[in-house]
């Protein structure tokens, strides 16, 4: 069993410990396990093989050649021709001890100075907000569980890219249609590993039935802690959280928003019952307006 | 190259009080936002939002101008209905990223998602506004002409207020934390620009409706507005106090203050049409409120997705909440 180990974290649902089953609710009825990435960021080393492998497999186009200014990350952030994104953070002046600095060697020295590096992706929500608003169709949910762009269908509304609350999806200027990662569904369609899975030279990406990727990433978690980094936390592994669980999920070593995650995403379309709600009030009121103006006519004049 | 800690240019209060409680440090990644703003284009998406609000609301003021016989306001109000949904679609389909696939809005009807809903409410509203403005104005079909006013009505109803849910249902927090006030402040808008542009429009015999109408709705749009500041609190809503949103925003409220004492000047204490200057500047003066309230909201949106403190620090005041408890 999983422990609430974290303060603030979402509490256990006992009848949904397992989670949704996307797949089947988007009328997969005999589907493949739900497949998904688990992202163990105490050991990416800030190559970017995954950035590179992404664009090659999935013939992303380049999207700018700039320098940042701001560390050696010079991708800046994911968007619609970058599919995969290594955050890089350099963090001086913190206390050795906090930081795990005895423990991820070459990542902190004595001076408490650290490095944080993680390889960032679309998260395949269980509860996919780009896909609950897209109004063609063209998001659609694949019988792995992930979340995937029909090219030839999306119009380019962009309504996909507001709702997101990670700031995942793009408009790419060239087409004007949205674009992310599609967990290379063509690949794991022929059982092959992702691109940037595949790339990836210390298995800070892994790829694998969500299931299994979620006991391994608490078992990592509980080694990390053990080991003395009690910064390790698990980020999106729960299935009770506001996005039913990521199907990408990652083992940050700091807050969420250090590397530039919400601390506490909720899938708009929770609220959106309520928003229709208020909308049929105001509605009403409208009507009711125009009746007051007309009445007020015949009592006053 | 160390990372930064974000501590929040904070507006000064009138009077430069100091807010009782400090504004949270929050951290980011360099500072850069968390969400990805919209792409919608400007001034196509809060041109819509005024003009799809000044047709629903026309088709509502129509309706009831109609049966209270207003006859000359209800035909305005039908082809200014018809004229601003119109130009809506021309805005819309130019605002996507692939305009020739506009069609595609219809290929799925999903509640999930305002945007279909919208686009269906939209794909009907069109045609049957259209019918009872051309039944009017050319006298033709009379019955028809009436059922398709009523139907409008109905539709408009929803096509003034659905924008609400729109841009709430996002994950941009000075929108969505909104959710429960947009739809009513847009009602409001909407009602304030028809009624504003009937009492530019009607003879003076019949001004006197529009200007209740246009006072109604002023009068929804300013306590909306108040409502939806004082939920979001002094740290959410700054989008809509700073900056142009602020500026375009504060332009809009003392507009419609105006337009609201013209127009109650209007349609509930003058009994003889008098003078027509203080109804038409009162109307013009809501007309250009109602489209600075859009643009108003529609930027606040931007400037809250820009900055990653609005999305950071609502989520972490929640997980606080949470650990509290």
């Amino acid at each position: 069993m999983k422990t609430n180990n974290h303060p603030g974290r979402w509490p256990e649902r006992s009848n949904q410990s397992a989670g949704l089953d996307p797949a089947a609710s988007a009328g997969h009825l005999d589907h493949p396990p739900r497949m998904g990435f688990f992202t163990d960021t105490s050991v990416c080393i800030g190559c970017k093989a995954c950035e590179v492998a992404c664009k090659e497999w999935n013939a992303v186009p380049e999207d700018g050649l700039t320098l940042t200014g701001m560390s050696y990350d010079n991708t800046a952030s994911l968007n619609a021709s970058t599919w995969r994104h290594v955050a890089f953070i350099e963090q001086i002046g913190r206390d050795p001890v906090a930081s795990g600095a005895g423990y991820t060697e070459g990542q902190a020295t004595a001076d408490g100075a650290r490095w944080l590096m993680s390889s960032d992706v679309c998260k395949h929500c269980t509860e996919a907000a780009c896909l609950d608003v897209c109004p063609t169709g063209a998001l659609m949910r694949t019988e792995f569980g992930t979340v995937v762009v029909q090219d030839d269908v999306c119009n380019g509304c962009g309504y996909c890219i507001p709702a997101c609350p990670f700031g995942v999806i793009g408009r790419r200027e060239s087409d004007g249609g949205a674009h992310k990662c599609t967990l290379c569904y063509d690949r794991i369609g022929d059982g092959l590993t992702p691109a940037c899975a595949k790339a990836c030279p210390t298995e800070s990406i892994q790829f694998g039935p969500l299931d299994e990727l979620r006991e391994r990433a608490q078992r990592r978690v509980d080694e990390l802690h053990d080991g003395g980094v009690p910064d390790a936390r698990l980020y999106l592994d729960n299935p009770g959280d506001g996005i039913g669980g990521g199907g990408a999920f990652f083992l940050l070593l700091d807050e969420p928003e250090v590397y530039g995650l919400p601390p506490d995403p909720v899938v708009t379309t929770r609220d959106l019952p309520r928003m229709w709600r208020h909308v049929a009030g105001a509605a009403a009121a409208l009507l009711a307006g125009g009746l007051v103006s007309a009445l007020a006519r015949r009592n006053g004049s | 190259m160390t990372e930064p800690r974000v501590q929040d240019k904070r507006k000064k209060g009138k009077g430069g009080e100091r807010p009782m409680v400090p504004r949270a440090e929050f951290r980011s990644y360099y500072g850069r936002p968390v969400l990805k703003a919209p792409v919608w284009k400007s001034p196509d998406v809060p041109g819509y939002l005024f003009l799809g609000g000044v047709a629903g609301a026309s088709s509502v003021l129509a309706a009831f101008a109609q049966a209270s016989g207003n006859p000359q306001l209800a035909r305005n109000a039908k082809v200014s209905a018809t004229a601003a949904i119109a130009l809506s679609g021309v805005a819309l389909v130019n605002d996507l990223g692939r305009p020739s696939r506009f069609l595609n809005m219809l290929r799925v009807f999903k509640t999930s998602s305002p945007m279909s809903v919208g686009s269906w409410l939209l794909a009907v509203y069109g045609p049957v506004s259209g019918a009872a403005a051309v039944s009017a104005v050319t006298g033709r079909l009379p019955t028809a002409g009436a059922a398709a006013t009523a139907g409008a009505a109905v539709l408009g109803s929803g096509i003034a207020t659905y924008t609400g849910a729109l841009l709430s249902d996002t994950s941009v927090s000075a929108w969505h934390e909104a959710h429960r006030e947009m739809p009513y402040l847009f009602a409001g808008s909407a009602a304030s620009a028809a009624g504003g542009l009937g009492m530019l429009t009607a003879p003076s015999g019949q001004v006197a409706h529009a200007g209740r109408f246009a006072a109604l709705g002023a009068a929804a749009e300013l306590t909306a507005k108040q409502l939806l500041t004082r939920r979001l609190g002094d740290d959410l809503a700054g989008p809509y106090h700073s900056g142009r949103p602020g500026t375009l925003l504060r332009a809009a409220e003392g507009l419609t203050v105006a337009g609201l004492a013209g127009s109650v000047l209007t349609g509930f204490i003058r009994h003889r049409p008098g003078s027509p200057i203080v109804s038409r500047t009162a109307g013009l003066a809501l007309v250009a409120a109602s489209a600075l309230t859009r643009f108003g909201v529609f930027e606040a949106g931007l400037a809250s997705a820009a900055d990653p403190g609005y999305t950071v620090r609502p989520q972490r005041a929640r997980i606080g909440g949470r650990a509290d408890v």
